[in-house]
């Protein structure tokens, strides 16, 4: 009885956010305050519904209700205690409503944190959220219910994906949700903002915390899913230009463009159009991604079986907010923040190399994730975009983005000149220099690119650090704004990236071997010694275990025990890679497959993986940064300082 | 022309320059870059030249994988029940990768008339087909089952 509950709930949740569209919206425009109130309870409502029905879900999961569909597909009675929670996301269904779960969170938290707003605008921010909402929730509704009954029950679950047993499922997906959902604040940020006319760029200081929060978790989330893909996948890559990781990609770029245009337009008033547009863009992006990865169009290596007619509705519901918010956007923007002018060498033009370089890489990772749909819709034969284009249209669109970053730093508002930046920007352009010549004269076979790329990862990091002990020795104590620190974080996590990308794609080695027991390899100085394999037993698996003793100049230095799972539900095999990490380069073997009927000699891949942890270094570096720049008080102390002020001129805006 | 206007006339021509640029770069890189799905059908039919990179697709053919006994290299057949070609791969194969699986191979048609593999792909999930490779099935009068999720 306990799932029908669970469908109950989302219905009560539809209804709930239909009135969260409905009722503050009609409010705002009558001035009726009794109707704008209502979005608080049922922000708070329809989130404590979504709860509900996740909770029943997860609960037939942990209990082991087979008669549940969705449960007896993705789950088995052998699936240990802590999966049977991940697995409740792990199929579509599932993952759609924790998408919804983590939108109902975001609403309701905006229902809670912006009581200090302007009532008219917050009453419309939450209505937006309301109808975004529910165009989620019929989308469960009709097509991808989870609490489908199986009749009659089945005796035994088929098992969760084996592929997905494991730690970075647990987090990888609620992670890059929260990042992908909560695009949609800045979205209804922006909608409302164009709904009221906003002249006042008020609206762009209250929505920065809420993006600077969504895109730290979606810098977190994708650099999850980079790094679940380096040790499940068993092919030692961190990215694949997959159509599904470029689907998260996008959002991202245009989030980090949305962050410092908002920047801009918050201090200075200027790219003010721009930033309503790119706050309309990161969702639509987000959503884009949604329909590319739900629909089944694409030929992914992540591609789950997937159904095409619930791509149809998401490409309606897509069209519904991309179509309406442009057109919205069409009508009022001309009328919205007109912004200051600026001078050819300022910050704001630093800034607008930055957004033109992020939203051109977006558009570049569109269009190659497009291209073949299109090529394909016409007839004219099956495509697909390789890894190459990716890279080479990367590396060089950097070049002017990196090059920019520091100077962007030092400059000021307005106006700058270009000697005062000379001065102060000397010694980390010097440094860069050298430390880039440095490698490329003593790394052997590392190439010019790799070495660009070093230079521009230091030309980054040494910029940002000198920045702070300028800033430090200009004030003559040790106390660094917070705003300086985050911003500081997010370019050295940037600087860090550069480096690691770039050494580890110039100077790793791989190897495919045929090893039997007693086998030695010698790879970039580092000796593989294979001692055979075992077998071992797990809960619901049995894997043959490989010993790898590897030495360096003679002497151990770790042991590696790569599997090769045999997983009993599902029967399918699975590569359970070894890796030795650490902070200059990472160990990694995998196993293939057996090559003889003794099970005595293996196919395997061995790695040497140099300073790969430093691109998820740097990407965790980025998101403290993202974090930290949100927390920063001087958003809650100026949204108070305005209310008096908002509260005199909204009957006007209203 | 007030200077601030010549100033933005100018931003926006050296903006426009860029973005136009990039774009014909980008253009050039994706033609480059593009690989073409083909069927052991279009194989053998289209007379493909040798050394032009594809992906091939269709169902490993049953009794066709045979490994050496000293190296990594194998050897399989894909088909898609109409026509079928041998396959040349030196390398580890895909967990998902067994006789009746669909699979993609990036590689080349070599002129002693085998497909070198330099890449082969299995899916993630044992109920996905790729849909290329149902589609050419399909064309080819083989009944399977499609992309779409199967009914368990």
């Amino acid at each position: 009885m306990t799932v029908e509950l669970g469908q109950i709930a989302l219905l009560a949740a539809l209804l709930t956010s239909f009135s969260l569209g409905l009722f503050p919206m009609i409010g705002t425009y009558t001035g009726n305050r009794r109707l704008m109130a209502i979005s608080t309870s049922a922000a708070l409502i329809q989130c404590l519904l979504l709860l509900v029905a996740f909770g029943i879900l997860t609960s037939a999961f942990v209990n082991q209700d087979f008669s549940v569909e969705y449960v007896a597909r993705n789950s088995n009675s052998l699936l240990p205690l802590h999966y049977r929670y991940s697995a409740v996301w792990s199929a579509h269904e599932g993952s759609l409503l924790l998408w919804e779960l983590i939108l109902g969170l975001w609403i309701a938290a905006v229902a809670l944190f912006s009581k200090r707003l302007p009532e008219v605008f917050r009453a419309r921010v939450l209505a937006v959220l309301g109808w975004v909402s529910a165009g989620f929730l019929l989308f469960i509704l009709f097509t991808s219910n989870p609490f489908g009954r199986l009749i009659p029950s089945a005796a035994e679950g088929l098992d969760l994906n084996p592929l997905l047993q494991d730690f970075g499922l647990i987090v990888h997906p609620p992670l890059l949700y929260m990042g992908y959902v909560g695009f949609s604040v800045a979205f209804a940020f922006a909608v409302a903002a164009l709904l009221g006319g906003e002249i006042s760029r008020d609206w762009v200081r209250w929505s920065r915390p809420w993006t600077l929060v969504a895109w730290a978790f979606l810098t977190i989330g994708i650099a999850l899913g980079s790094w679940w893909a380096y040790y499940e996948l068993g092919w030692g890559g961190w990215w694949f230009w997959d159509p599904v990781e470029n689907a998260s990609f996008m959002p991202w770029l245009v989030g980090s463009a949305l962050i410092h245009s908002q920047a801009v337009t918050e201090k200075r008033g200027a790219f003010g159009n721009w930033t309503l547009l790119l706050a309309i863009s990161a969702f639509s992006l987000s959503l884009l991604g949604t329909f590319l990865v739900r629909s089944g169009v694409l030929t992914s290596v992540h591609a789950f079986a997937s159904d095409p007619t619930r791509g149809i509705f998401i490409l309606i519901y897509l069209a519904l907010v991309v179509g309406g918010s442009l057109a919205l956007y069409a009508a009022r923007a001309p009328k919205m923040i007109q912004g200051g002018g600026f001078a050819g060498l300022s910050r704001e033009t630093l800034l607008l190399i930055n957004n033109l370089v992020l939203t051109v890489m977006a558009a570049m990772v569109l269009t190659g994730t497009l291209y073949p749909l299109l090529i394909d819709a016409l007839g004219a034969g099956k495509i697909s975009v390789g890894p190459p284009y990716f890279g080479f249209l990367f590396s060089w669109l950097l070049v002017p983005m990196v090059l920019a970053l520091p100077i962007g730093i030092y400059s000021r508002w307005q106006q700058d000149s270009a000697s005062r930046l000379a001065g102060r920007l000397m010694w980390p352009l010097l440094i860069s220099l050298v430390v880039g010549a440095g490698f490329w004269i003593t790394v052997p076979g590392i190439g010019l690119v790799a070495a660009a790329g070093v230079s521009g990862g230091v030309w980054v990091t040494a910029g940002s650090l000198f920045y702070v002990g300028q800033h430090m020795s200009k004030k003559k104590h040790f106390k660094i704004p917070a705003s300086i620190l985050a911003m500081t974080l997010g370019h050295v996590g940037l600087g860090f990236f550069l480096i690691g990308v770039s050494l580890t794609s110039a100077t790793s080695s791989e190897q495919h071997l045929r090893m039997e027991a007693g086998d030695q390899h010698v790879m970039s100085g580092y000796t593989f010694e294979f001692n055979g394999t075992r077998i071992v037993q797990g809960p619901n698996y049995t894997a043959d275990e490989g010993e790898f003793i590897v030495a360096k100049n003679n002497r151990e230095i770790t042991r590696l025990y790569p599997q090769k799972r045999q997983y009993a539900q599902r029967g399918n095999s699975m590569t359970e890679a070894a890796i030795d990490p650490g902070f200059t380069r990472d160990l990694y073997v995998s196993l293939g497959e057996p090559l003889d009927d003794r099970g005595q000699a293996w196919a395997v891949r061995i790695y040497y993986k140099p300073f790969i942890r430093w691109i998820w270094l740097g990407s965790i570096l980025m998101m403290f940064g993202g974090f930290l720049a949100a927390g920063n008080k001087r958003y809650r102390r100026k949204i108070r300082a305005n209310k008096t002020e908002q509260t005199g001129t909204k009957e006007v805006t209203a | 022309m007030t200077p601030t206007r010549k100033r933005r006339l100018i931003a926006v021509l050296v903006i426009i320059l860029g973005v136009g640029a990039a774009a014909v770069v980008a253009m050039k890189a994706l033609n480059e870059n593009m690989l073409f799905f083909v069927s052991p059908t279009d194989v053998e039919e289209q007379n493909l030249p040798a050394g032009k990179r594809f992906r091939l697709g269709g169902l490993v053919a049953g009794g066709s994988v045979s490994r050496a006994s000293d190296s990594l290299s194998v050897k399989f057949v894909v088909t898609d029940g109409a026509a079928s070609v041998d396959v040349m791969y030196d390398g580890i194969l895909p967990d998902l990768f067994r006789e009746g699986q669909g699979i993609i191979a990036i590689g080349e048609l070599r002129p002693e008339g085998y497909f070198e593999a330099a890449e082969v792909l299995a899916k993630h999930d044992e109920n996905y087909m790729p849909p290329e490779v149902a589609d050419a099935l399909e064309k080819s009068g083989h009944t399977v089952e499609s992309a779409t999720e199967k009914d368990t």
